[in-house]
């Protein structure tokens, strides 16, 4: 199974999934991610980004469910797949790291034989094969002594150490994508800064396809080559980092970036910028713009449906105003 | 920059809590002594449990007037060494605890992680059997099926482990439901594990230290329901040494000879209530070491 060159590691077109008939978290996703190119997706709590994560690796809620055009991954479509396959897929070809590293290790058992696991389970190697392994990766990710952590149960390590060993455990079987749902949200900032540098550093050298979710746009500015901001289930907005950084299309977007104080800039006593109000619970067969009430350029027409208009490039965005209305408005 | 050296491993010495506490240590003592005298009953055992002797019959104990180096517990009605049959006692006391909690234990935890973990209809049927099982008076059931099989040692293991299910079936769900949308459990899942994988080694050794406490008290409830059926002349049949059987023999004695149903009646309490000092025990050690 070899995908041609210019085949993207993942590739999804249209990903709806809709929880019941009350509310559809994830309106006509797309998105690819090529080989050692990192895709940050970017949006409010509650946007679907986690949702979207989950389905592509099928491991949504009961209740939830899923449809796409194709989720395909290395040109093989994921789709059908039995969970069979699904599970021979996960931890081995795409890895995932979650927010909570303080919860995500189980706690009966030691960090080597969490790690060590992973490896058997989809090598078919042996304990010492893969405790050797561990020990490798361990040291990759900047743990010390890893002979010692190997031994140690979860609550003997700080937070920053488990997210390590969850990078070390996801990377276990040298996978071709890794998803990180938030990995560095739950830790302090000195701490994200040395796990950020060390995820860039490893996906340039394993040439991982890194599908970053955060709400953090200083983590977007600092590891993504391209953006997906996501809004009520939608991309509203997407382009490479430079284009969307230079000149924000979408309101959302510009709401976002004028929530970041700016050190030196920022006055004290000035209003630092916030967008009024929460991400709203979308219906099923909801039609226009989902950001409308909280967008200080709504016009009755955004309750029709909304044009994805190109702003040059890869840039594009999704909204009735005009590519350059932010000269114009201003 | 400069290097700060790492502490060289170190293992954490494993901390007996336990030790702390007396009374886990005379729980733990007076249960591996029960297992202990259960496995070396021939040994250990000074006559024939089974040996008659009309001549020697309710010879007092040895720190009474009357007593007989020999026979250290005295004689029963019908001359039997009472240390002898004491000691037989252990082996049916302990073989039917034991037995009745793995039988129960199967069933009820196989069942409460099911439903736990899997919820919807799976939880519904699991609770439907669980009400089922509670609205069936225990001790009639097991007095009908012996009436209707007859008495014996399997039968008596198979009633009870077929009917203490139900503690091991509630705590394993609830605390499964406790377990089952933990990270952990997204992350193994994430990292490919099977279903079965996921209940057996992600799930089950979270839980285990509650169902070790309910193991313990369910132990001790079949000790005690074996020996009120046997009382009742529906538990283990003669001759075999059962404590309860001890205690129902010797009902027709005890206003003349008040040792004989004493000193069975003694070491089933003790036996019991050594059970509940170590699963309280367990229960404290296990707890603090997975939460602390």
């Amino acid at each position: 199974m070899t995908a041609p060159v210019d085949e993207p590691v993942l590739s999804i077109a249209n990903l709806r999934v809709a929880f019941g008939r009350r509310s559809e978290a994830v309106r006509g996703l797309s998105l690819t991610v090529a080989r050692g190119e990192t895709h940050c997706m970017v949006g409010e709590s509650g946007c679907g980004k986690s949702v979207s994560a989950l389905s592509v690796m099928n491991l949504l809620v009961r209740g939830a469910t899923r449809s796409a055009d194709h989720i395909r991954f290395q040109g093989q479509d994921l789709l059908g797949l039995s969970e069979r396959d699904m599970a021979r897929l996960r931890g081995d070809k795409i890895a995932m790291i979650f927010q909570e590293p303080m919860t995500s290790l189980n706690p009966a058992y030691t960090i080597g034989s969490q790690l060590a696991e992973v490896f058997e389970r989809h090598r078919r190697s042996g304990r010492r094969r893969a405790l050797d392994r561990a020990a490798g990766l361990l040291e990759r990710v900047g743990i010390t002594a890893p002979g010692m952590r190997l031994g140690q149960y979860p609550h003997q390590l700080s937070g920053g150490l488990r997210q390590r060993v969850m990078i070390a455990m996801a990377l276990m079987c040298e996978p071709e994508l890794l998803i990180a749902d938030e990995p560095t949200t739950a830790l302090d900032v000195t701490v994200q800064a040395q796990i950020l540098r060390m995820l860039q550093k490893l996906q340039h050298e394993l040439g991982l396809a890194l599908l970053l979710i955060t709400h953090d746009l200083g983590v977007v500015a600092r590891m993504a080559d391209r953006v997906s901001v996501m809004y009520a289930g939608q991309v509203v907005e997407s382009g490479t980092v430079p284009e969307m950084f230079a000149a924000p299309a979408h309101p959302y977007t510009q709401g976002l970036l004028a929530c970041i104080p700016v050190p030196g800039t920022a006055r004290t006593g000035e209003p630092l910028g916030s967008i009024p109000g929460v991400v709203p619970r979308i219906p099923p067969g909801f039609i226009g713009c989902g950001f409308r009430d909280r967008c200080a350029f709504a016009m009755p027409e955004c309750a029709e449906p909304v044009p994805l208009r190109d702003a040059g490039g890869d840039h594009a965005y999704l909204c009735r105003l005009q590519p350059g209305w932010q000269q114009a408005a201003a | 920059m400069i290097p700060i050296p790492v502490p060289t491993a170190r293992r954490e010495a494993w901390r007996l809590p336990a030790l702390r506490h007396v009374a886990t240590l005379l729980g733990a003592l007076i249960v591996g002594t029960a297992v202990v005298v259960a496995i070396f009953a021939p040994l250990l055992a000074p006559h024939d449990p089974f040996a008659q002797n009309l001549d020697l019959r309710l010879i007092p104990p040895v720190w009474m007037d009357g007593s007989q180096p020999a026979h250290l517990l005295g004689t029963d009605q019908l001359g039997r060494d009472y240390l002898a049959r004491l000691i037989y006692g252990t082996r049916v006391s302990m073989l039917i605890g034991v037995l009745t909690v793995v039988t129960s234990g199967l069933i009820g935890i196989t069942l409460g992680i099911l439903g736990g973990f899997y919820g919807g209809w799976t939880d519904d049927a699991v609770m439907f059997l669980i009400t089922c099982r509670l609205s069936i008076p225990l001790i009639l059931v097991a007095l009908t099926v012996v009436a209707l099989v007859g008495s014996s040692l399997t039968v008596v293991i198979l009633t009870l482990g077929l009917l203490l299910w139900d503690r091991f079936a509630v705590v394993a769900r609830t605390t499964t439901m406790q377990v089952r949308n933990l990270d952990y459990i997204a992350a193994a899942r994430a990292a490919g594990a099977s279903r079965a994988h996921i209940l057996l080694r992600e799930v089950l050794p979270n839980i285990v230290h509650h169902l070790v406490v309910v193991a313990t008290l369910e132990m001790a409830l079949a000790i005690l329901l074996e020996a009120a059926l046997s009382f009742l002349g529906l538990g283990v049949p003669p001759p075999l040494p059962s404590w309860g059987l001890m205690i129902a023999e010797a009902k027709e004695y005890m206003f003349f000879s008040p040792w004989v149903i004493m000193i069975p009646g003694i070491a089933l309490f003790v036996l019991v209530l050594g059970i509940n000092l170590l699963g309280d025990g367990l229960r404290d050690m296990l707890g603090t070491r997975l939460e602390r």
